[in-house]
């Protein structure tokens, strides 16, 4: 299936024959993938450009203006989305906290597939008690609620960002490591990995240059498919207080201080629970998408 | 089977040694555990005797085996806030959490499982799509998200219900509805797509075509059938349910267990933490085990073999 | 040893086992896979090795090219014990030795092009210059019938025989003094196995290799080979000329393979096996052909036969009735017509 799209691809050649196969395959994109992917563009570009777009500095306290409303409520323009508390600009807010969250979980992503990735291959490379090693705290990753281990990391070492984002990388490593050990082993056993192996490459060619090409699709689509449990979490644990601190703010950091203010100014709190439900929903979406397209072994 | 009991039963041996093993290197490697598990303050007689049932004047590999000696026998130290054994200032609080986590559950499968089956049996039509909506809703929203929102609505602008605290049974209703959601929203998912790839097996088929009323092709060959993987995901369920807890009871200020953990990460009271997540692990990995089990039980092919990957 | 001191590859009592084991705990079985093979290719022959399915034949060549350990015996090429897998002096010997696969799809990465891995043996061994290596890959793309242009194709967008071909190519790029070809025209189309036997045989003699080619189709070893070898649950029970062991096969397993070859226009009596197809992992006491064979004494279940020289020819076989050291329960079937 990409076989033959990147085969049509390189065949074509042109950079216009290229453009006029990523219209066909919008094309072929059903309306709400189309949706999901214009929003998570969206939201990338905001991250891009949080600071040339966002109206005040996000720590910008307003006092005479605190808890005003939002435009839709009947508030004045000079803040579109409110203000909160200290009188601070919601949208600005919004806006750092939409790079910050983004940033965490692209992160963290990278990070959990990196190590998943490494230790899988480690693993079908050794075989023997390395690999059962392996296996062993693959097992122990999906014993506890990654949650209550994520608590007992932070209780234990406090909070940094670094330790934070490394932290959220240790969610889902297991599913990537259990997918690059698996698929390196049938590669290794019989076909290509075999083959190049009996050429006389090195592991380092042998695993980057054939297993990894090979194995990428699967493993995008599960990051594809971890990206919006790491939103989740990451807001869920800063919701809790536990994950980024003031003055940093992220989307469940607003969202959690906006629970102080729920009756009196929801606005606070709505806002930055729509962006986290609406760009999870979407990465999901388009996951669910590409597996189906790409990867039917998958779950 | 008695080989796959025993490897099952071995499994789980080896995740708990791990657990406790993961919480005895964070301990070492987050200072000296006398003063991290009875606190700075703590009077240096107690500290003493900690250090002794501890066996922290001796090496490493032998503290390493008085930590699993001490685990088993209960003595997980001192809470920093009260000073009371942590394993009773946890135990007190378990009550509150399965008050929460039991009904939740149920509601999980009351709804989750039917709805998956109707959705699967009424393929595409009306219901299937708003049961696939809620699904992927569920996943979402995440469960403060939909507990502050539930709050807006039913205590905020209705006044129905309470936001906070545990005074009757209506303090409840909120905190289980949002656990309750999330856990069914997945179960419905996987029923329906469980039941659809048994629909589609030839031997129903062949079943409808020997002339049995639709009911009972259903009701003896497809749900029985589905109900196999679907029993592989409630272990996996339980992991969300104990992290639901931790959130939900800290919305909505419930004296769980899970308030108790968020509460001692941010006080660093080690020992409670120590202690919630030693029982936690311990509790999944019982039932995860479990789980195998009644699946090999149900399934006789599974035997020595994992349960297929979940998500 | 009939090619005496000049042997390119020599084994010695290869055995190689695998624990088979279900589940965590289950009970570890024993498959003894090969079960003390000795073999020779001498420089520019070929040797068939013929047997059917699971007697251990591919197990042999991944044994004899090192890619696996022995658990006992020895591999020696070109006069020098072969290193373990995975060291740098295995992987050096690697440009001297290569192999051909059964499912040459299998055998190609499908995200790169023909051509790049055509070259890469080169690339891996450092072999050549850029200019150097794009030379020898066309010339070697020439020598296999490949068109230059198909070296900017994926595998999968080649027919079979074309990909067979890019296999063998890449095999032959670092010039290899041992060719080892495990049933490289099974999964080839019917019409196309003739045209890439042949091209084998015909690259097997320009360029002087040596060969081990490994099939379960007797008219191909037979076509291809100097020497064949025919392999029963691990061990190889007959050696010797191909035309001699199947027009006058000795053992009676190799009887029965020969008898079983379809040949339009004859009548031959079949020798149906009979019993259970071999099971490595439960193998029988004394001869492992004896529960099948037709004309088994009680010798054959106590002691197993030795493969030894015929006295009357000198043709290798291990056979107690062959070698007359038995007298055969009842008269082998007129195998003689074929
Ligand atoms: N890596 C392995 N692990 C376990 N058993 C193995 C392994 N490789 C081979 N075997 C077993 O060893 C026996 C011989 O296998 P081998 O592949 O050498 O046979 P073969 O003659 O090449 O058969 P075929 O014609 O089917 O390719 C078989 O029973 C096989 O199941
Ligand atoms: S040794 Fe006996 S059993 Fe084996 S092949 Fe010869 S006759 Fe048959
Ligand atoms: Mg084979």
């Amino acid at each position: 299936m990409v076989d033959t799209i990147s085969s049509t691809v390189a065949a074509g050649g042109s950079l216009l024959a290229r453009f006029r196969s990523l219209l066909e395959r919008l094309n072929r994109m059903p309306i709400l993938i189309t949706i999901a992917v214009l929003w998570l563009v969206l939201m990338l570009a905001i991250a891009v450009s949080a600071d040339l777009i966002s109206p005040y500095r996000f720590t910008q306290m307003d006092l005479r203006n605190r808890l005003s409303l939002p435009v839709f409520m009947g508030g004045s323009w000079a803040h579109i989305l409110g203000t909160d508390e200290l009188g601070r600009d919601v949208l600005s807010r919004l806006i750092t906290s939409i790079r910050m969250s983004l940033l965490i979980a692209f992160g963290a992503t990278i990070i959990g597939a990196v190590v998943g990735v490494t230790l899988g291959f480690v693993a079908a490379h050794f075989r023997g008690i390395v690999e059962q090693a392996v296996l062993a705290l693959v097992d122990f990753s999906a014993a506890i609620p990654f949650l209550v281990l994520a608590l007992a990391v932070l209780a234990f070492f406090g909070n940094s960002l670094v330790l934070f984002v490394c932290l959220l990388g240790f969610h889902a490593w297991e599913r990537y490591a259990r997918i690059a050990r698996g698929l390196a082993i049938s590669g290794r056993m019989h076909g290509y990995a075999a083959a190049v192996h009996q050429l006389g490459a090195s592991p380092w060619r042998l695993y980057g240059r054939h297993i990894l090409p090979n194995i990428a699709s699967t493993l995008i689509v599960s990051m594809t498919l971890a990206f919006p449990e790491i939103i989740l979490l990451e807001s869920g644990l800063s919701f809790l207080g536990l994950g980024i601190q003031p003055p940093d703010t992220s989307l469940g950091n607003m969202v959690g201080f906006g629970r102080e203010y729920l009756s009196s100014a929801p606005w606070i709190m709505l806002a930055p629970a729509f962006v986290i439900t609406a760009t999870a929903l979407c990465v999901s979406l388009l996951g669910d998408w590409l597996r189906d397209r790409l990867d039917p072994t998958l779950s | 089977m008695l080989h796959y009991l025993l490897s099952r039963l071995l499994r789980a041996a080896v995740s708990i040694i791990m657990v406790v093993t993961f919480v005895f290197v964070v301990l070492r490697m987050s200072g000296d555990p006398a003063m991290v598990i009875m606190g700075a303050d703590a009077p240096p007689e107690a500290i003493d005797a900690f250090r002794k049932a501890w066996g922290l004047d001796q090496p490493l590999w032998i503290q390493y085996f008085s930590f699993f000696e001490a685990i088993f026998s209960g003595e997980l130290g001192r809470s920093m806030r009260d000073g009371r054994d942590v394993l009773s200032v946890v135990l007190e609080r378990v009550p509150s959490t399965l008050a929460l986590t039991v009904p939740a559950f149920l509601v999980n499968l009351v709804v989750g499982v039917p709805a998956g089956v109707y959705a699967a049996l009424h393929r595409n039509s009306l219901i299937d799509r708003c049961v696939m909506v809620m699904a992927v809703t569920g996943f979402a929203v995440p469960s403060f998200i939909l507990a502050m929102l539930l709050v807006l609505i039913f205590s905020v602008n209705l006044g129905w219900l309470p936001s906070a605290g545990q005074d009757s049974w209506l303090n409840a209703i909120l905190p289980i509805a949002t656990m309750g959601f999330g856990g069914a929203a997945l179960l419905a998912r996987f029923t329906r797509s469980a039941m659809l790839e048994v629909l589609g097996q030839p031997y129903i088929r062949t079943a409808s075509a020997k002339g049995l009323p639709w009911s009972a092709v259903v009701w003896r060959h497809a749900l029985q059938n589905a109900a196999i993987p679907t029993i592989t995901i409630i272990g996996f369920m339980l992991g969300g349910l104990v992290a639901g807890a931790v959130v939900v009871e800290s919305v909505f200020s419930w004296p769980g267990v899970g308030r108790l953990l968020v509460i001692s990460v941010a006080n660093r009271d080690l020992g409670v933490v120590q202690a919630i997540v030693l029982m936690i692990a311990i509790t999944m990995v019982a039932a995860n085990m479990i789980v195998d089990v009644l699946y090999g039980l149900v399934d006789p092919r599974m035997h020595g073999q994992a349960r297929p990957a979940r998500r | 040893m009939n090619a005496g001191t000049a042997d390119l590859l020599e084994a010695r009592d290869l055995a190689r086992s695998y624990t088979v084991r279900r589940g965590l705990l289950g009970r570890p079985t024993l498959v003894r896979a090969v079960d003390g093979v000795s073999l020779t290719v001498a420089r520019g022959e070929t040797l068939g090795l013929v047997g059917e399915s699971g007697c251990g034949k591919s197990t042999t060549a991944r044994l004899v090219l090192g890619i696996e350990p022995t658990d006992t015996g020895s591999v020696t090429f070109d006069g020098g014990a072969m290193p373990r897998s995975g060291t740098a002096a295995w992987a050096h010997l690697r440009r001297r030795m290569q192999m051909v696969y059964q499912d040459p799809l299998a055998a190609l990465d499908r995200r790169l092009t023909v051509g790049v891995q055509i070259a890469e043996p080169l690339d891996i061994h450092r072999i050549g210059t850029a200019a150097e290596r794009e030379e020898r890959v066309a010339a070697v793309m020439a020598e296999v019938g490949l068109q230059p242009h198909h070296a900017a194709r994926h595998p999968q967008s080649l027919s079979g025989g074309q990909r067979q071909r890019a296999v063998i190519a890449r095999a032959l790029v670092t010039n290899p003094e041992l060719l080892v070809c495990d049933e490289p025209i099974s999964a080839l189309d019917v019409s196309i196995q003739a045209l890439v036997l042949n091209l084998l045989g015909d690259l097997q003699e320009r360029l002087k290799m040596g060969m081990l080619f490994v099939s379960h189709d007797l008219r191909a070893v037979r076509q291809i080979s100097q020497r064949v070898a025919v392999m029963y649950l691990g061990r190889i029970v007959e050696e010797g000329d191909p035309d001699a062991v199947l027009h006058d096969p000795a053992h009676p397993y190799t009887q029965a393979l020969v008898s079983a070859i379809p040949h339009p226009g004859k009548t031959t009596t079949r020798v149906i096996l009979q019993g259970d197809p071999p099971n490595p992992a439960n193998r029988p006491t004394g001869c492992a052909f004896h529960p099948r064979c037709p004309v088994a004494t009680p010798t054959c279940r106590t002691q197993a036969p030795e493969l030894k020289p015929r006295r009357s020819d000198g043709r290798r076989v291990a056979c107690h009735v062959a070698h007359g050291e038995a007298a055969a329960a009842r008269a082998p079937a007129s195998l003689e017509t074929c």
